[in-house]
């Protein structure tokens, strides 16, 4: 038994007519149309596309919201085992247009893949849908058939897909190990001759923008503040009771001190495997100041130092975790009423 | 012109026996004498040694470091000046190598500890030392060096932890010195010249290449994540340069295994990927100029002298080109970016080796810092990438500290023997020396 | 880790010895501390200095709770 493919292409390649028919409205056919049956032939009957849905370009633009549907009620009817759309190489709204179908194809659970140039404007949706990347013109199908055949193959198989450069799909913001031709000392060297010679070379990590959040208003009166003490440096209870990860942790700490005059070797250590532990060991106040803060709370400068704290490893543990984490006890703090954080980092 | 020539002696295979000697590409080890040997150090309690093969079922771990044992046959110095031999300016003459092997330190050694090299299986794939014979060497702590708290997670206590590191580090060159000594009287399978012209005569020699200067970033931070340099804790100095041949006859030693990863064990210095490379293009595409090498400490002046320091030595020898490595993740990012930022301000191209941390799902930024500058970049791949390691027949060294080493987690090893973890506790599986495939986009 | 706290309407001051990857992750109020092993103290003082200096430091990170910032600063002193 083949895999059931619908294929999804425009006006153009169906041979209906360039812009002049871009107008026409979706269309159901058997069979593939036009670059379907280069993809077939690829799949040499593993495969095979039982639907073409053909739609003019202007007509997508125009009612995204109705042709969407369109092709959603008979990709539902026909209950594929994938999708494919164009490629739509360097055409603007093709692009825009196999971009969104397969996205609204994905949500159904079918997997989708789409192709196109790099600056298609359709290529903005990279990160939402696998896009192969084709050269700029329908010259380029030679090319763009056996990658795109290969990758479906690959999807409808359940075979693991590598990184971006070596199938050809556009980088989804997603990072891939992948092992490479050369060593990475030998890459680096030729990486440095292309730029030392003002020749073209691609980074392997393009450095990314940081997102900026503005800063809070101050604190007013200080005394009756309530200060909230939080850490990236793996301060937790002696023993390490929850288990935080050296490295990568995967959750966070919350701990009381209601009570805790100041931490001491006995009761407390470090989780951190990014630092040499033995000084926040021996006096864990070193990364987590409770013993000044609860001076401070005896003499009024602070109105109170907050009963918990949250701790995690900041060593090796991806941004995103962490971010969900201060984001998950961020939301603790505001419903306890603290006023401030001091965080601390090793 | 400094030159040194490597004279290769293949080993083909290890034997534990009661002689020492190379015979036929056979390493014979007497372990009546190496024992001997190793336990003239009063830390050690005892000592146990095992062959690992390329192939086998078999998993090394903790792994401390990786050597690659030389005899200086000829020249000034002895191989890993400052530590072994005394300190005299190595990197001419005539060194033997014993080639497709290595020494593996392994055993409880500190705080939390790393490394695991699988011979064959998955994990084979991400460590280079899958494809080396292994004399793996075991060592146990002396008595009272152990915490007396029953319930500790770790066994050193923690003031005696220097002590015993350094005692598990200097085991490793020892033994590896007294394995290079072996071929002292040998002729070499084949052998391979590494000339540097100083800058006068390179530049008289190739006044049309671009000159380039490799700039290796040492991971300094304290205890298990030092490195030395002719003996000295490389945290302790400042910005320096060096001849490329000086490192391979072991003048930068590895006192880290921490995320084993991207720590560079001994080995991987000894043969420093990209020195070998630029050694390849020298003479034809650029002018390899030689090697600064600066630290990565835990203090921000430090981090600013230091950056500061080796875009100096870059402005001041006038290169065209750096490549820079880094060595190690997290804060260390900041000082490969202040590198690299620096040194392009000097108006010098550069080019970066690095690894990611991008979470399992790889979905996260990747390195804790980030530049425009740093436009030319080569990844050792990404760290946090989950790896399942299959049980293996055997295993030289311990499990028990598995769940707490860097990568892994509670539970990381399963009851069927199974390890679930990130491809960080491999050993050297993202270096980033660019000794490795692995990359990732 | 500071930029999601700060997200969530509370002011914040991070405490961290490399104040470079502070401003590179979004750091409002930023407090240079000692060293990476122990940011708010120094092994080589005896226990009632140290305890002073970390006091010094906690202070100066109230002092910038207690600031009106506009953009990414740093409080040396």
């Amino acid at each position: 038994m083949s895999y059931k493919v619908v294929h999804y292409i425009n006006q153009f390649f169906a041979n209906i007519g360039g812009e002049e028919m871009a107008h026409v409205a979706p269309e159901l056919r058997d069979g593939a149309v036009g670059p379907g049956t280069a993809l077939n032939a690829q799949w040499k009957g593993e495969a095979e596309i039982v639907k073409t849905i053909v739609c003019g370009d202007s007509y997508f633009a125009e009612h995204e919201k109705e042709a969407k549907e369109q092709v959603i009620a008979w990709v539902k009817a026909e209950k594929p085992d994938f999708f494919i759309a164009g490629p739509a190489f360097n055409a603007g709204r093709y692009g825009y247009a196999c971009a969104n179908v397969a996205i609204a194809v994905q949500e159904l659970g079918i997997p989708v893949l789409t192709g196109m140039y790099v600056e298609n404007p359709g290529a903005d949706y990279k990160d939402k849908v696998m896009i192969v990347s084709t050269r700029d013109s329908a010259a380029g199908m030679r090319q763009a058939a056996p990658t795109m055949a290969k990758l479906a193959m690959k999807i409808m198989k359940g075979e693991k897909i590598g990184a971006s450069v070596e199938e050809g799909y556009m980088n989804m913001g997603v990072r891939v190990n992948m092992f490479e031709e050369e060593r990475g000392a030998k890459r680096a060297v030729d990486m440095l001759i292309n730029k030392l010679n003002d020749k073209p070379f691609v980074t392997e990590y393009p450095m990314p923008s940081f997102d900026r959040v503005a800063p809070n208003k101050a604190v007013k009166d200080l005394s009756k503040a309530t200060i909230a003490l939080c850490t990236s440096g793996g301060i937790v209870p002696k023993g390490n009771p929850d288990h935080i990860e050296s490295s990568s942790a995967s959750h966070y700490g919350e701990y009381s001190i209601a009570g805790v005059q100041a931490l001491d070797e006995a009761g407390w250590e470090t989780a951190h495997g990014g630092y040499d532990p033995i000084y926040a060991n021996a006096n864990p106040n070193r990364v987590l100041p409770v013993d000044v803060l609860r001076d401070m709370e005896k003499e009024g400068l602070i109105g109170k130092l907050h009963d918990k704290f949250y701790t995690t490893v900041g060593n090796g543990t991806a941004v995103a975790s962490a971010k969900k984490f201060a984001a998950e006890y961020a939301q603790k703090l505001v419903a306890d009423g603290v006023d401030a954080v001091i965080m601390t980092s090793t | 012109m400094k030159t040194l020539e490597l004279g290769y002696i293949h080993i083909k295979d290890i034997i534990i026996g009661s002689e020492s000697k190379i015979e036929n590409g056979v390493l014979y080890v007497d372990e009546k004498a190496v024992r001997e040997l190793i336990l003239e150090d009063e830390n050690l309690k005892d000592v146990h040694f095992d062959v690992a093969k390329p192939g086998e079922s078999t998993r090394i771990t903790p792994v401390k470091d990786v050597i690659e044992p030389r005899y200086k046959v000829e020249g000034p110095g002895g191989v890993f000046p400052g530590m072994i031999n005394k300190v005299e300016a190595v990197g001419s003459g005539k060194t033997h190598v014993l080639k497709d092997m290595a020494v593996v330190t392994a055993g409880k050694i500190v705080g939390f500890q790393e490394g695991i090299i699988d011979m064959s299986g998955p994990g084979a794939d991400y460590t280079p030392f899958s494809k080396t014979i292994n004399l793996v060497m075991v060592c146990e702590p002396a008595d009272f060096l152990l915490s007396k708290e029953a319930d500790a997670t770790l066994p050193i206590e923690n003031e005696k932890k220097p002590e015993y590191e350094k005692a598990v580090r200097m085991a490793g060159l020892k033994l590896a010195a007294y394995l290079g000594e072996l071929s002292k009287d040998m002729t070499p399978d084949e052998t391979e010249t590494f000339s540097t012209p100083n800058l006068k005569e390179g530049l008289e020699m190739y006044p049309d290449l671009p000159r380039v200067v490799y700039v290796a970033m040492l991971q300094t931070q304290g205890l298990l994540h030092d490195t030395y340099v002719y003996g000295v804790d490389a945290k302790r100095t400042l910005s320096t340069m060096m001849w490329p041949t000086e490192i391979m006859d072991g003048a930068i030693v590895s006192g880290n295994c921490v995320s084993a990863c991207d720590k560079n064990p001994t080995y991987i210095h000894e043969n420093n990927p990209v020195v070998h490379e630029l050694f390849k293009q020298h003479g034809k595409t650029l002018n390899f100029v030689g090697v600064i090498i600066t630290n990565e400490n835990v203090y921000l002046a430090d981090k600013q002298r230091s950056s500061d320091w080796a875009a100096k030595l870059c402005e001041l020898l006038g290169v065209d080109g750096a490549i820079v490595t880094q060595e190690g993740f997290g804060n260390p990012d900041t000082d490969l970016i202040m590198n690299t930022k620096k040194i392009e301000l000097k108006g010098v191209k550069t080019t970066i080796v690095t690894d990611e941390y991008a979470g399992q799902d790889g979905k996260s930024q990747s390195l804790a810092d980030a530049d425009p500058l740093a436009d030319a970049v080569v990844t050792g791949g990404n760290a946090n990438q989950v790896i399942i390691l299959p049980k293996m027949d055997k295993v030289i060294g311990m499990l028990d500290y598995v769940d707490v080493i860097a990568g892994g987690h509670a539970g990381s090893l399963r009851a069927d023997g199974t390890i679930e973890a990130e491809i960080q506790v491999i050993t050297s599986a993202t270096n980033e020396m660019g000794f490795n495939k692995l990359s990732a986009r | 880790m500071v930029k999601e706290i700060e997200r969530a309407g509370l002011p914040v001051v991070h405490m961290c010895t490399v104040t470079p990857i502070s401003m590179t992750v979004g750091a409002n109020r930023i407090v240079p501390t000692i060293a990476i092993p122990h940011p708010l103290g120094n092994p080589a003082l005896d226990a009632a200095e140290e305890k002073k200096l970390r006091r010094g430091l906690v202070e100066k990170a109230l002092k910038a709770l207690t600031t009106e910032v506009e953009d990414q600063t740093i409080f040396e002193d």
